[in-house]
């Protein structure tokens, strides 16, 4: 048996884009290997028979399905763990995001499995499976091969793209679970907090985004006085590391545990380009980078690089495009 | 309470990291420091202690690696861990995530925290993931990426970013988390600490003193290899210009906008 199981996050009755691209990519992979996708949720009550069986579009033909707290790690390694055992599976899959680490680490040490993690590229060869993931700031691809009964594969954000099939409706399954101890030692006191205004970003054509090198929260005047400068469609757009420090909204951050966006023109002044960064933006049309670190990762995927101040940069090239625009 | 903190050596962040195309491992010739991301996690027990909500005996600093890793672990008794321990032996060499897991919940167990702190992700290995795996072998309960902790009455309210907002978790003690770049500004570490540091204890275990299984760990012991490494596919390189005249550079940005229609 060569089955390859999955586990799908859901929030708020919607199942994550994310998990969807793993089914899918389990799928294709699995048949490759002559075996099948499962995909494990873990909720309440809106994980209905409906929504479960939805996951057959995307190439699930089974749904195991378990009543547990959403939005934490170690109950859905309590079921997988289960249905593993029960079942034999060879593979684990989860798409990018944080919870799939999570997962993917916890099960990987109960079942004394391999992991790999930001996989970009999974492909079947002799009739197993082996994952590709970019190492070193993306400047070199490592391949995993495991051994063992069970191999875990965790997925860069966007590397699965999700393909629905017509017709596909996959059969659903309950299974009860004894959680472990631990398990019940965290609880969720609250879930999916919004921090800040609700800005709206995702349709912009052009995004000025500002991160840690702006220095204060003030600092994103200078990117808002940039953004209006460029008018029309024009939004401000932000790194986790401002976020968390509370300079600018949730809403307008990109990357892993943000958006993902591919704007017209991607402009990111203070900001070094972490992978968990990149990945939200790096299918931009046009992106430039300001940044005084002339090593800064970011360079190494901007089409123009401007190595400077931002704070001598920014006001000046928004005078000129205000300039521009009224002449 | 005690609070245990995992501490890593990594290269220094201004050494060009690379594979060693002989061993397929990180080349660790040149300069090497405390991994950056751990020095949160040692503040981080640092402000539990200073905090006086709970009363912390003892910071035990635990690192696994070869000799010269005791150097991160000198950095952090500087930083305040009252003495460390040295996980080495040459069994454990080519220990995939899996395995440097399992090894560090064993030298871990023998300790028997109240509280595992770690950093969000090593400088190297970058896999995010050590936290989850030592969690599940000690049988506690874990998050990653938290930026704030607050500890009341044997638990710890743990805030942290997910993929949809924020989530605030409560997780009853022993616990192991990890903690995201965010959670606080690191101190410096005095002279008087930097010069104490060597004073305070250290003692190396071997893998056999805290019950590790050698067909568990090493290069042989893991359960997946990485290999085959090569370039990813060349993407043409972007225009580069270096701001010496801000004039000039602002008509060059200009240029290549209007260039692209994009003004
Ligand atoms: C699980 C996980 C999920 C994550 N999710 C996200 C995510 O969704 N989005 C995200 O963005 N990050 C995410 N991160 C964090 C990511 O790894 C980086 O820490 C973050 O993107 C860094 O933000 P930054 O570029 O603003 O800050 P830094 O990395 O600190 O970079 C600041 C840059 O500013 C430059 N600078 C400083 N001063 C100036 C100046 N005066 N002029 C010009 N340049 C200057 C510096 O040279 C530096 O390159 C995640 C991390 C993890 C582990
Ligand atoms: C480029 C590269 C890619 C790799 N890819 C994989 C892979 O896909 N799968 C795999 O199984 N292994 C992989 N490895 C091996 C893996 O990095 C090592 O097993 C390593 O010991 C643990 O991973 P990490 O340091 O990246 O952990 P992370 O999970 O990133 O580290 C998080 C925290 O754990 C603590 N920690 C980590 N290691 C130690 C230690 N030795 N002693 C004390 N505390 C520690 C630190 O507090 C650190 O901040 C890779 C190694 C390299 C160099």
């Amino acid at each position: 048996m060569a089955d390859v199981l999955t586990y799908v996050l859901h929030f708020q009755g919607a199942f994550n884009k994310n998990s969807l691209g793993a089914v899918s990519e389990g799928a294709a992979r699995a048949q490759e290997i002559g075996g099948q996708c499962h995909a494990v949720v873990v909720g309440g009550e809106d994980l209905s028979d409906e929504l479960c069986s939805s996951l057959g579009a995307y190439g699930a033909t089974r749904v195991f399905r378990a009543a547990g707290l959403e939005g934490l790690a170690q109950p859905v390694i309590d079921v997988m763990a289960k249905v593993i055992d029960d079942h034999g599976h060879s593979y684990a899959l989860f798409g990018g995001g944080l919870l799939g680490f999570e997962i993917g680490a916890g099960l990987a040490a109960r079942k004394q499995a391999g992991v790999t993690m930001e996989v970009t590229q999974v492909r079947a060869e002799n009739g197993k499976l082996v994952a590709e993931r970019p190492i070193l700031q993306d400047s070199k691809v490592s391949v995993s091969r495991y051994r063992g009964d069970l191999g875990i594969i965790i997925g860069r954000i966007n590397a699965f793209e999700t393909v629905t099939r017509d017709g596909g409706s996959a059969e659903v399954v309950d299974v009860d679970v004894d959680y472990s101890p631990w398990s019940n030692q965290a609880t969720m006191v609250a879930r999916g907090e919004q921090r800040g205004a609700d800005v709206d970003i995702e349709g912009a054509d052009i995004l000025v985004a500002g991160g840690r090198g702006l220095g204060k929260p003030e600092g994103f005047e200078l990117v808002e006085q940039l953004a209006a400068a460029f008018g029309g469609n024009t939004a401000v757009a932000a790194t986790r590391a401002v976020v968390d420090a509370g300079w600018y909204p949730y809403a307008a951050q990109i990357g892993q545990t943000g958006k993902t966006v591919s704007p017209k023109l991607y402009l990111a002044a203070g900001i070094s380009g972490a992978i968990q960064h990149k990945v939200g933006m790096q299918s931009s049309e046009n992106i430039i980078a300001i940044n005084k670190d002339a090593n800064a990762p970011i360079f190494e995927f901007s089409d123009l690089g401007v190595v400077g101040d931002l704070n001598k940069i920014l006001p000046r090239l928004a005078d000129a495009i205000k300039a521009k625009k009224g002449g | 309470m005690k609070i245990c903190v995992l501490v890593k050596e990594v290269p220094d962040a201004a050494v060009e990291k690379r594979i060693d195309p002989s061993t397929g491992r990180m080349d660790r010739s040149g300069e090497k420091n405390l991994n950056p991301y751990d020095t949160h996690a040692i503040e981080a027990a640092m402000q539990i202690r200073e905090g006086g909500a709970v009363q912390v005996d003892e910071i035990v600093a635990l690192t696994m690696g070869p000799e010269s890793a005791m150097r991160a672990l000198h950095k952090a008794v500087s930083l305040g861990a009252d003495r460390s321990i040295h996980l080495t032996d040459p069994a454990l060499a080519g220990s995939d995530v899996a395995a440097t897991g399992y090894a560090l919940s064993k030298a871990l167990a023998s300790e028997q925290p109240d509280l595992v702190l770690l950093g969000q992700q090593s400088d190297d290995g970058e896999c995010y993931t050590i936290g989850a795996v030592v969690a599940d072998h000690l049988q506690m309960p874990s998050l990653t990426q938290v930026i704030k902790m607050d500890v009341e009455d044997g638990a710890l309210r743990c805030e942290r970013q997910a993929e949809y907002g924020y989530d605030t978790v409560q997780v009853r003690l022993p616990a192991v988390i990890s903690v995201g770049d965010a959670i606080n500004e690191p101190r410096y570490p005095s002279l008087k600490a930097i010069m104490g540091a060597r004073k305070k204890p250290l003692e190396q275990v071997a893998a056999g003193d805290v019950g590790i299984d050698p067909g568990l760990v090493g290069a042989d012991g893991s359960r997946v290899q990485c290999g085959d490494f090569h370039d990813p596919p060349a993407k043409a390189p972007g225009q580069v210009i270096e701001d010496e005249d801000t004039s000039e550079t602002v008509d060059k940005i200009v240029a290549w906008l209007e260039e692209r229609k994009l003004i």
